[in-house]
């Protein structure tokens, strides 16, 4: 791998700051990594998840998990819960066998085009780093064996 | 009319599913006049042979008790479901791997490794583990060997119908053998068990209380009426499918899971994460910092343990994933 290795991204995204944000970094003609596929939805609040552990079950190399500055939900305590569940979840994911630093959370707001870039280059960097996230495979094999 | 055929096969059991069928009582006696046993190693001299010697398909009603967690409890889910009309997974284990799936959180080897070598109550100095085939002077051993993954029935078979619980519910085995033996069953795939939570049989009170802090069941005596979680005990509740009539909240011990996870919910575990998350913390926490925060969810001691504790092979994740080369 090494050299030829691709991270595969998933970023899940609030419809009212932080896809609003990548917007604005395309617009702003801001130059960030292909490796994003990004899913938009209503409010990081909507993130069940079921969503973060299935795109690592299904081959995510990292979830980068994006919503409104504390204090600016769209739907008031949206972005809190989030917080809380990431939290558990990186610790769960741990226990898992899946390192760290593949699941992260930030604030981007509307306005932050060139934040959003930045994160996203640095983010695709450490994933790099980590390498690819070999239980998708692993699991495919086992599931081939029943 | 000739009475239909019985079966009850252990997997990686405990028997108490067993117990659960005992407890019937009175109707016990009566389900066990209703039927021919086929094989029920528990309580009956039947031997695996007797069970092979049966045509394919001619047992009615199979229970299947455990997780399968060898090459041997394996070969016997192949033979149950060769054998059986109506295979019903039987108990958590059986329906999502239940307790000895927890051995995936550990690989094989170092489950052997703990279990024949590590402990402090074991002398073992030649490291001895089991192994498949042993060769003794003139002849050959052969013991069942350890499955990489333990699994659940429905992950080496096709399952017809479910009954979970650690043990099932008296109710619900009550109603799963009447209606397999008045032949009235469900159609296949059918969950015997509530389609609501536990939540929803539950009698305490929700006041929708946030809870700053999480605390081991053992620190205090909560209150009787009220919400366990509320009162800063994880209950699986939310995401525990209903069916038990929420016995063990009522009796004061928080829900662990047992009947598997609710209807609408993929993945057991990730649904208590969900719930939990919205009941710790503030509703809406301005001024309040990551380390704030993260000092509260520090105090789940072992979120895999406690989500999946009885449903780690069927969860998403299925295991976890040692370090790999």
């Amino acid at each position: 791998m090494g050299e030829n290795f691709e991270p595969k991204i998933v970023v899940f995204a609030c419809n009212w700051c932080s896809y609003a944000g990548m917007d604005l970094a395309g617009t702003s003609r801001i130059q960030y990594p292909h490796n994003l596929k990004v899913i938009r939805l209503m409010c990081s609040g909507r993130i069940n998840p079921v969503y973060i552990l299935e795109a690592f079950a299904n081959g995510a190399d990292g979830v980068l998990v994006t919503g409104c500055h504390p204090g600016d939900c769209h739907y008031i305590s949206g972005n809190y819960k989030t917080r809380k569940r990431v939290m558990l979840l990186e610790r769960l994911l741990e226990q898992f066998g899946i390192e760290k630093g593949r699941l992260r959370l930030e604030w981007v707001s509307a306005s932050e085009g060139e934040k959003f870039a930045n994160i996203a280059k640095e983010f695709v960097e450490q994933i790099r780093k980590l390498g690819p996230n070999r239980i998708a495979e692993e699991l495919r094999k086992e599931v081939a064996v029943v | 009319m000739t009475k239909p055929m019985l079966a009850i096969i252990p997997g990686a059991n405990c028997a108490g599913c067993d117990y659960s069928l005992l407890d019937l009582g009175e109707k016990a006696v009566e389900v066990l006049m209703a039927v021919n046993i086929a094989y029920w190693p528990t309580a009956a001299d039947l031997k695996l042979e007797d069970l092979e010697k049966l045509p394919d398909g001619s047992i009615d009603i199979v229970l299947f008790e455990g997780a399968v967690n060898n090459d041997e409890t394996e070969e016997v889910a192949k033979l149950a479901r060769k054998k059986a009309k109506n295979l019903i997974a039987f108990g958590a284990c059986a329906c999502f791997g239940g307790i000895p799936g927890l051995a995936n959180v550990a690989s094989k080897d170092s489950i052997l490794q703990k279990a024949y070598v590590k402990t402090l109550s074991t002398v073992n100095q030649q490291g001895t583990i089991p192994h498949k085939l042993t060769r003794l002077a003139d002849e050959e051993l052969t013991i069942p060997e350890f499955l990489e993954t333990v699994k659940s029935l429905g992950q080496v078979v096709n399952v017809d119908y479910y009954l979970p619980g650690c043990p099932p519910p008296l109710k619900l085995v009550a109603e799963a053998l009447a209606a397999a033996l008045s032949g009235k069953l469900p159609p296949k795939g059918t969950v015997f068990g509530s389609m609501k939570s536990v939540c929803d049989e539950c009698k305490r009170v929700r006041e929708n209380k946030r809870i700053m802090e999480i605390k081991r069941y053992h620190q205090f005596i909560p209150d009787p009426e009220r919400c366990l979680l509320e009162q800063s005990i994880i209950c699986m509740g939310p995401a525990t499918r209903g069916g038990c009539d929420a016995v063990c909240p009522t009796m004061s011990v928080p829900c662990r899971g047992c009947m598997g996870p609710t209807p609408e919910s993929q993945d057991q575990g990730a649904r208590m994460l969900s719930a939990l998350s919205s009941v710790v913390g503030l509703e809406v926490e301005t001024g309040v910092n990551d380390e704030e925060v993260r000092k509260i969810i520090a105090q789940v001691k072992d979120p895999l343990g406690t989500f999946y504790r009885y449903g780690l092979p069927k969860s998403i994740m299925r295991r976890a994933w040692g370090v790999r080369e």
